[in-house]
């Protein structure tokens, strides 16, 4: 009765179908599996039995049951109606799914990522008779507001414009039309695991502003620079993920929720509509884009997340945006390689991860960076990677994190002991590295105030001062150290406090513009100096009334945006006043 | 899955918990498997690989003395399911869902797939509403809020489970909502599970609660259903009965032993510790099934436990778990030999979802610093008093002199609670009172405000609003 030549399942293992006969699909093609209509993706041939990773809860996938391949492979469409969006690994978006299937994620469902009927206002650039390729601007649509959507002649397409729609259009009608027929949309597809063309890469200077005193003003990043972020559980990874994609200077953010809670997803679903975005005061959600694959979602889906996201990335990348990809986790991305890897009895290397786990995790760094943009007019777009990395134990030492750490152009290493402080972002200042350090320190200079360099400088040394005192105090008590050397770890205290601390719940405190951090710095390093002078002439580091003076260094922390910059002339009024106060109550005070 | 019962007759294989049939057809993933041999009771199992040439059953029930080529094996074509309604609140079940005590087997009011299916992200609601659990160490400084899922991280001999018991007699709904308590034991001895039963009784709580019994005699591979029979319960009972229902679930090690010795029995390539490396996506299928809807009155909330390994925070099950769930109570073995219970170490334990379930409205406007403030002076004086150990009390400067003092009375007089539950006003009221002892200048947490107003009545010490 069946067809003999229908593929059908020869044995389900884990998310892992094997199917027969397929011999004429290609590696990475999808397929639809089952009645209940699974996507799977061809990843193994040997003769005509394919081995496809389903990409949907397998329970209840019998043997006999049909696989019909599609002809294509992984893609994503690509077009007006992305931002704002909630997408799953795959790219349906999830309040879609909500409304056609329920609470609960059903297996099989389709929804489009981009609403085919919704109609967008196309205002075009080009004319009957321009010769137009790849990434040339067609025209625009304003896709959220204030936010122009670039259409652009798809990669690897070329041609001579021969008619030219404009007004409302959906993404089904063309925009466009080529002299041999072509049809240009407002959208296309795109292959999510192959990266995007550039014409060019470009060097990294101009710092990504992430509003964190911390990696501002010790490991900054470049835009189009890439960052792993490693810290065992509950150092403050994801607050670090969110925290730049509320604050961090970029056109466009794009979060990956990779194998993470979906309580966080709620969060950020709840938070960001509210929020205004600190570039353009409208809604954060307006340039954000989410993909969430929670930790109970199909793994292999989880796998796919991070390509999708990063070729969302990519287009408005290519369009000109400065574009911020978070990934939250990369770690349970290498999991979810592992678990596949394992169920087709690959060779594993070290700790079970399958060899090619270094070099995948490579050519997904490389998709980054800062690029002059295909086609005219000239255009550079930027892809700045900020990635979250879980090792087991907190151990740095093991595959994935080594992988990233040899990959990534910053490190932000978080230690758990400064966790347990309650110290955040808690950032292990003397793990942590940034490569991208030297070629942006001029932009920081010009923009954020003369001296930054040598302030940085003195805060660090001064850090490094505090630490190693520290460790001679634990070993003779506080008491038996020279006033000198204890007001360096006084200072130290202080400096940790005000410039490296800070809480991402503060109202006020939240983001640091450039400003506020070098203040903070400068005034820190002069309270110090004055209390050093003092000491050095012969007060006693008890007699010395530093309580104003820290509190008007406290008060300038958090203060807002607007009210910051009015409380520095009165810092540093308190702090000059230090050299003549001394503690009330004893002989000799005023 | 084809839904229609088939039988096998002879089985071509078996090791350990696992059996193998060659030539099936039309087997699913996850298939419901019955397995009868003349003078033995019904086996029961489930298709772990399904195979047109050989497909592979895992039996949940003892093995011994199964010979395959006698057994006949049944596909049933159904996947795993479980009773589930409010008939089941006051009932006490095996870890399989089979009546222990002596009542006839639920009927239930729907069959459930024990699996469930992931909520859709989308669809959550933001957990936000406190629970007050009575312990000091967890409403003040470590807040649950409904929906959340907090596991507690106790040592071998450490009194988890009666921590568990007294928040279970404690937690309150407020307003007098409709709650209920879904307990699973798993691989727990008959000692720990009647000392809890006896407990439950006596409180009264056992009329609001379903419990799902794996004992540790019980077969290894039941471990893996008795959480997912719990949940499944939980998960009607709150989104489809719209009760608020807490889950304990211990001890979630013996969980993680079952998953080890299944993988291995199955010669799976083994992770860290030879656990499986699949075990931070089967750990997640678990634990976020906690949560909230929209637009649905119930909630879920889980409290696991689990015993670490050697007292070893970063032995893979506690670091998984640590990784899935929002933040962690940790229990210490050097409060416990001080004879302070509950012995919560706070310094180590983190609630995530405190900052939303606290503040004005929901706690009071000034936990958050308050909070902080008993923080940080208990974490200076537990730093004071390991440099003490080693230069002497007398080499400490003044400050650490008085946060070692403060160290001491925190864990005696707010961590310890032997007369049982508080109430939050009286939590609070603890902490100012040791905050009180101290000179103003060390409270750099508390600024002048809340100081201010604390010292003032009318507000002092309640968590009432003022009238
Ligand atoms: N910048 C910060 N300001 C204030 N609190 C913070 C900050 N960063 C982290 N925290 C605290 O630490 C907790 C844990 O942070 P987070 O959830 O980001 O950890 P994580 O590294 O992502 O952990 P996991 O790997 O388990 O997901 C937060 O719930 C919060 O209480
Ligand atoms: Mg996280």
């Amino acid at each position: 009765m069946t067809d003999p030549r229908t593929a059908r399942i020869r044995r389900v293992t884990g998310t892992l179908v094997e199917a027969a006969p397929l011999p004429e699909v290609g590696l990475y093609e999808l397929a639809v599996v089952g009645h209940q209509r699974l996507l799977g993706e061809v990843i193994r041939l040997e003769g005509d039995l394919a081995t496809l990773q389903v990409y949907e809860d397998t329970n209840g996938l019998a043997t006999g049951e049909p696989v019909v391949p599609t002809g294509r492979s992984l893609e994503i469409e690509l077009g007006p109606g992305l931002l704002g969006s909630i997408l799953d690994g795959l790219g349906r978006p999830l309040p879609d799914l909500a409304r056609t299937h329920g609470d609960f994620l059903p297996a099989g469902a389709e929804a489009a990522t981009l609403d085919p009927a919704r109609r967008w206002d196309f205002t075009p650039v080009v004319a009957a008779g321009a010769a137009v390729s790849a990434g040339d601007l067609l025209g625009t649509v304003e896709e959220r507001p204030g936010f122009q959507h670039r259409i652009l002649v798809p990669p690897g397409t070329a041609g001579v414009v021969a008619t030219v729609a404009s007004g409302p259009l959906t993404i089904r009608e063309p925009a466009v039309t080529l002299g041999d027929g072509t049809p240009l949309y407002l959208s296309h597809r795109w292959r999510v695991r192959q990266p995007r063309p550039v014409a060019e890469r470009l060097g990294d200077d101009r710092p990504f502003l992430t509003g964190q005193r911390i990696f501002d003003f010790l490991f900054p990043v470049a835009e189009g620079g890439t960052v792993a972020v490693p810290g065992g559980f509950g150092t403050g990874k994801t607050v670090i993920e969110q925290s730049l994609a509320k604050w961090a200077d970029a056109d466009i953010i794009v979060y990956i929720g990779c194998g993470e809670r979906g309580n966080e997803m709620a969060e950020v679903l709840s938070e960001f509509p509210e929020l205004a975005d600190p570039r353009t005061g409208r809604s954060l959600m307006d340039r954000t884009i989410m993909v969430v694959n929670t930790s109970n979602m199909p793994v292999a889906a989880r796998e796919a997340s991070v390509y999708l996201g990063m070729t969302l990335a990519e287009y408005y990348r290519d369009q000109g945006c400065r574009v911020a990809l978070m990934a939250d986790s990369l770690s349970r991305w290498a999991e979810a390689l592992r678990e596949i890897s394992a169920r087709l009895a690959e060779m594993p290397g070290e700790e079970g991860y399958p060899t090619y786990l270094a070099s995948r995790l490579g050519t997904f760094y490389e998709r980054a960076g800062r690029v002059r943009c295909q086609g005219a007019p000239e255009r550079t777009g930027a892809l700045t990677l900020i990635t979250a990395i879980s090792p087991p134990g907190g151990d740095f030492s093991e595959p994935v994190t080594q992988a990233c750490l040899r990959v990534a152009g910053a490190v932000w290493a978080l230690d758990p002991s400064l966790a347990h402080q309650r110290h955040f972002p808690a950032v292990d200042w003397e793990t942590s590295y940034s490569e991208y350090l030297a070629r942006t320190q001029p932009w920081f200079e010009r923009e954020g105030g003369a001296g930054w360099g040598a302030a940085r400088r003195r805060l660090v040394e001064l850090l490094q001062r505090g630490r190693e005192l520290k460790e001679i105090a634990a070993l003779v008590g506080p008491d038996a150290l020279q006033d000198e050397d204890r007001l360096i770890l006084e200072s130290a205290r202080l400096l940790r406090e005000l410039v490296l601390a800070q809480s991402a719940y503060s109202a006020t405190d939240a983001s640091s513009p450039v400003g506020k951090t070098l203040a903070l710095a400068r005034l820190g390093l002069a309270l110090h100096d004055a209390a050093a002078a003092a000491t050095a002439a012969g007060r006693p580091l008890e007699r010395l009334d530093l309580t104003g003076a820290r509190r008007a260094l406290a008060a300038l922390r958090d203060a807002g945006p607007a009210d910051w910059p009015g409380l520095v002339a009165g810092a540093e009024v308190a702090v000059r006043e230090v050299a003549g106060r001394e503690v009330a109550g004893r002989e000799g005070g005023p | 899955m084809s839904g229609l019962a088939r039988t096998y007759r002879g089985a071509d294989g078996a090791a350990g918990p696992l059996l193998f049939l060659h030539r099936t057809a039309q087997v699913a993933l996850g298939e419901w498997v019955t397995v009868t041999m003349p003078g033995a009771p019904d086996r029961r199992g489930q298709v772990i690989d399904a195979g047109e040439a050989m497909t592979v059953v895992q039996v949940l029930d003892d093995t011994l003395g199964l010979a395959p080529g006698r057994a006949a094996v049944t596909l049933t074509g159904e996947v795993a399911r479980a009773a589930v309604g409010p008939e089941l609140i006051g009932r006490a079940l095996s870890g399989v869902g089979r009546p222990l005590d002596g009542l006839p087997a639920p009927i239930g009011a729907a069959l459930r797939p024990l699996n469930g299916a992931p909520m859709n992200p989308a669809r959550r609601l933001r957990p936000s509403e406190f629970i007050e659990t009575g312990i000091s160490a967890i409403d003040g400084m470590n807040t649950l809020v409904r929906g959340q899922k907090l596991p507690v991280f106790s040592g071998p001999g450490l009194p988890a489970l009666e921590l568990a018991a007294a928040i279970v007699e404690q937690a309150r709904a407020p307003r007098g909502e409709p709650f209920a308590v879904v307990f699973a034991g798993i691989g727990i001895t008959a000692r720990e599970t009647r000392g809890f039963l006896e407990r439950f009784a006596k409180s009264g709580a056992l009329e609001r609660s379903v419990l799902y019994l794996n004992q540790a005699s019980d077969p290894t591979i039941e471990r893996l259903l008795a959480p997912r029979m719990a949940l499944t319960a939980a998960e009607y009972l709150a989104f489809e009965c719209g009760l608020h229902v807490l889950v304990v679930m211990a001890d979630i090690t013996h969980y993680c032993e079952a998953l080890r010795e299944i993988a291995t029995a199955r010669q799976e390539i083994p992770g860290r510790r030879g656990y499986p490396g699949y075990m931070y996506t089967d750990l997640a299928t678990i634990f976020e099934r906690a949560g909230l809807l929209r637009d649905r009155p119930g909630s879920l909330t889980q409290l696991p436990i689990l015993t670490m390994p050697d007292d070893d925070i970063t032995h893979p099950i506690p670091d998984l778990t640590g990784y899935i769930t929002e933040g962690q109570i940790v229990l210490s073995r050097d409060l416990h030999r001080r004879g302070i219970f509950p012995p919560v170490d706070v310094l180590p334990s983190l609630s995530r979802l405190m900052n939303a379930g606290i503040g004005r409205g929901r706690t009071v406007a000034e936990h958050r610093p308050w909070a902080d403030q008993l923080y940080a002076l208990y974490a200076a004086g537990r730093e004071a008093r390991l440099m003490a150990a080693i230069v002497g009390e007398a080499g400490l400067g003044a400050a650490d002199r008085r946060a070692l003092a403060f160290a001491e009375r925190f864990e005696r007089e707010f961590v310890a609670q032997p007369d049982g539950g508080r109430r939050l006003d009286e939590t609070l009221g603890t902490g100012w009172r040791l905050l009180e002892g101290m000179p103003r200048e060390d409270l750099t947490r508390l600024s002048d405000a809340i100081w201010a107003a604390h010292a003032e009545p009318p507000n002092r010490h309640t968590a009432e609003p003022s009238g």
